[in-house]
């Protein structure tokens, strides 16, 4: 699970210090509604993590929380080792909200001056140049823009920020295939070039294949599972074989499924199963799947993730 | 320069893919030593892949000694992978077409050669098999001695 041993002030090589830590992180929007409870996890500067889970998980709620929009009602959140927010700290973080709130009766160029006055380290040249391979217009209205459209400007405006932190609230989903795209390529170059550490959630998965490299998924407000994503897969075996064959080893299944004799399952070891099993690394969606298929029975499971921890 | 091509559905790791390409681009002679490689952020902004998933193929191409990193300049290719014997008018070849020929000749089809080579090459590759001295049984015989 995550790490929340590092020592604050020690020699921590710069890819391994924490852009984002959560000890028992938690939100209640009403007396008995927790959006999250009790989140412990560490996401390293320079990753590019994806936050994925159902709608309603608590996905946004979390990214909210990290742009320090919204209070936590338990635990504590730390940005770039920051427990509180600071005008310096906000200046260091980014947030594209799935509405995008931009003022509807400015024009594009408006709102990039807008961007451009607030910000003391605004990137003039990357914001621009975001626009333009959208072909808009400076004069166009925002109001009177697409929604994919919108999309683009607010992420020209997170990164004219030049941000060290970018949180991106399901930011591809109302855009066309081309745009999807050539933005991600944008927004990976801008991680390529300055080490920006990046919070993506979404719920297409494909998208954040060969995309990210770290994981948060969260389940029912709760986080399932944290970590390198490499780690994680390597720590997952995707299991087939016979029904009626081999018994699967305790605890560590998250899935199994069976489809006439045939049997798959998911399992949460990356130690090697005796039996008639042909055995293989799941890919991203096939572990998200999996995982997303087979919500926590509240209690059931927490034996089994400690298990295998 | 290389242009890399990354199917996200292939079931081969991007960095893998990366890789893969490279060295077929060095065996093909696309790719030749002093030859720049792009820049992870040149890679990533046209295919949209994690950048740290270049630098750990790069890293990869360098500790199998065919790339270096040049401070400030970026990674240039060391040395190729061209192999005399594999080219289009090698003996090798020559060796395989005429043993493709034989196989179809005893009726195997295209996929159960496909099948055949590939499960040759993982028992002599996977299981520790090593390599005969080069040149005892090659088709161009013994090998001069110097």
């Amino acid at each position: 699970m995550a790490d929340t041993t590092s020592v604050p002030g020690a020699a921590i090589p710069a890819e391994d210090r924490p852009a984002v830590e959560a000890v028992g992180l938690g939100k209640r929007y009403r007396r008995d509604l927790w959006a999250l409870h009790d989140c412990t996890f560490t996401v390293p500067a320079g990753r590019i993590c994806g936050v994925v889970g159902a709608n309603g998980a608590g996905k946004s709620t979390l990214l909210t929380l990290a742009a320090r929009l919204i209070e936590p009602t338990e635990g504590e959140l730390r940005v770039f080792g920051e427990a509180l927010s600071t005008p310096e700290s906000r200046a260091r973080v980014a947030y594209v909200t799935q509405e995008k709130p931009l003022y509807p009766s400015f024009t594009v160029a408006e709102t990039l001056r807008v961007g451009r006055e607030l910000n003391p380290g605004w990137d003039e040249e990357t914001a621009q140049r975001v626009i333009d391979m959208g072909e808009l217009p400076g004069r166009a209205r925002i109001g009177a823009l697409s929604g994919g459209q919108r999309t683009r400007v607010a992420l020209a405006l997170a990164l004219g920020k030049r941000a060290e932190l970018l949180l991106l609230d399901e930011p591809m989903s109302d855009l066309d295939p081309l745009a999807r795209h050539e933005l991600m390529g944008v927004l990976m170059a801008e991680a390529a070039e300055r080490g920006t550490t990046i919070l993506v959630s979404s719920h297409i998965l494909p998208e954040l294949d060969g995309v990210i490299d770290h994981l948060l998924l969260v389940q029912a407000g709760r986080i399932r599972l944290a970590g390198d994503l490499e780690e994680i897969l390597d720590g997952h075996q995707l299991l087939t074989g016979v029904a009626d064959g081999a018994e699967l080893p305790a605890g560590t299944a998250v899935e199994r499924r069976v489809r006439g004799r045939q049997v798959t399952a998911l399992l949460h070891t990356g130690e090697p199963v005796d039996g008639p099993w042909e055995s293989t690394r799941p890919s991203l969606e096939e572990l998200l799947l999996a995982y997303l298929r087979t919500p926590l029975p509240t209690a059931v499971t927490a034996p089994d993730r400690e298990a295998v921890a | 320069m290389i242009e890399y091509r990354i199917e996200r559905r292939s079931g081969v790791s991007t960095y893998q893919q990366i890789v893969q390409q490279t060295k077929q681009a060095l065996r093909l002679g696309v790719l030749q030593p002093g030859d720049k490689l792009p820049t992870a952020r040149e890679v990533v902004e046209q295919t949209a892949i994690n950048p740290n998933t270049v630098l750990k193929a790069y890293r990869e191409l360098e500790r199998e000694g065919l790339v270096e990193p040049r401070p400030g300049l970026g990674t240039f290719v060391r040395r190729s992978l061209a192999r005399p014997g594999a080219a289009a008018d090698g003996p090798l070849r020559a060796g395989l077409v005429g043993w493709v020929d034989e196989a179809r000749a005893a009726g195997l089809d295209r996929e159960d050669i496909a099948a055949l080579m590939a499960s040759v090459l993982e028992q002599r590759f996977e299981t520790g098999v090593p390599a005969a001295p080069h040149g005892s049984t090659g088709p161009e015989g013994p090998a001069a001695t110097d």
